[in-house]
């Protein structure tokens, strides 16, 4: 299963306010729906989110049960540098997932 | 929530029981996509927040993976698919000779699969099904739909367009009685909306997951209370071929966001 989509822009100015956008594949199992047999499905969520530009964190959340499937999570951040957003993603059942994208900033 | 549909529904008949109208004028046709709130159309527009985007990657691995006893990928034969599968599915259902009867994508895809690449057939609605018809229709993107042309075809969308008007169910509903006579009108606060079948498989958010035409389908005769046809059952193929005829020269939408 592909795991993770997404954007962020390839070129910015420096200070400028760009968008991050993800979508990361996840059934989010709420752990409160049962089966046909009346047995509770475990839960099974992605429950927390960080990521890292050039290293340094610059945004992060928790994840809970009320979140649907395949959560899209969008946010802004200030253009300082070149480099790297390194985006991680960890869950239930031992899920933990991680997806990386490239910036280059101008003066 | 069903039961409210329900009652919506009784309240909606009430006020226009007078059977089938009339088939909607083509100058009046409009995608699922024109009837949403522009946050969903949003999702659908960009590919990075189009979550039917995950199918299709996974479908493009799919495509050019090695299976079966022939050992053979479906870009073995058809190379790029780019190329290859352009507009296969504004033209599907289709006629398939051998059978004698009509197939539609999914159905051509588990064809290819038991004859060219001697593997088995994957199942309905299985993620592996939904992510190559996703790759593969979404090569189709803003193809506009083609009439089914095949004269050979003319009993199948007859069928289908019979089906289409034909009462059924508990609440003795057609698709016809919210599809071409109240499809302006809400049901329950959601659009009832034409019921072109331009972006399938699509993304459903009641769903959390993508689907096929024919679980769509399936949903809508539940709502009805009707029995849903098996899975496979040449009524589905049929009105999935009066479905498209409906939505000649529509552009295709692949992978559609539907509420």
């Amino acid at each position: 299963m592909t795991a993770a989509l997404i954007n962020v822009p390839a070129k910015a100015r420096r200070g400028d306010i760009i968008e991050v956008k993800t979508l990361m594949s996840h059934i989010m199992e709420t752990g409160y729906r049962r089966t046909a047999a009346g047995e509770l499905v475990p839960r099974n969520i992605i429950t927390s989110f960080t990521c890292r530009y050039n290293g340094k964190e610059v945004f992060r959340a928790d994840l809970f049960p009320a979140i649907a499937a395949n959560p899209f999570i969008s946010f802004f951040t200030v253009a300082t540098d070149s480099g790297k957003f390194d985006f991680e993603w960890i869950g239930d059942q031992g899920f933990s997932e991680t997806a990386s994208a490239a910036i280059t900033v101008v003066e | 929530m069903i039961l409210a549909r329900a009652i919506a529904c009784a309240a909606l008949l009430a006020t226009a029981l007078p059977a089938r109208a009339s088939e909607i004028p083509q100058a009046e046709r409009r995608s699922g996509y024109s009837f949403m709130a522009p946050d969903t159309k949003a999702i659908q527009d960009d590919d990075t927040t189009n979550p039917g985007m995950l199918w299709v990657l996974d479908g493009e691995t799919l495509w050019k993976k090695k299976i079966g006893t022939a050992d053979k990928a479906c870009a073995d034969c058809h190379d790029d698919a780019r190329t290859s599968m352009k507009g296969v599915a504004a033209r599907h259902p289709a006629f398939d000779k051998t059978l004698g009867h009509p197939v539609n994508l999914e159905q051509r895809i588990n064809l290819c699969r038991a004859q060219h690449q001697q593997a088995p057939p994957l199942a309905y609605e299985s993620h592996d099904l939904l992510a190559l018809s996703a790759f593969v229709a979404e090569q189709s993107r803003d193809v506009a739909i083609s009439a089914p042309s095949d004269p050979e075809l003319e009993p199948f969308v007859a069928n289908g367009r019979k089906l289409f008007g034909q009462r059924q169910g508990q609440l003795n509903l057609a698709c016809a009685n919210c599809h071409d006579d109240n499809w302006d009108k809400h049901l329950a606060g959601s659009a009832v909306t034409q019921a072109h079948p331009t972006g399938y498989p699509m993304y459903r958010l009641e769903w959390q997951t993508l689907g096929s035409l024919e679980r769509r389908m399936r949903a809508c005769m539940t709502g009805i209370r009707a029995q849903a046809f098996d899975f496979g059952a040449p009524e589905w193929v049929e009105l999935e071929l009066y479905l498209m005829s409906r939505a000649a020269g529509m552009p295709i939408e692949t992978p559609a966001v539907r509420p």
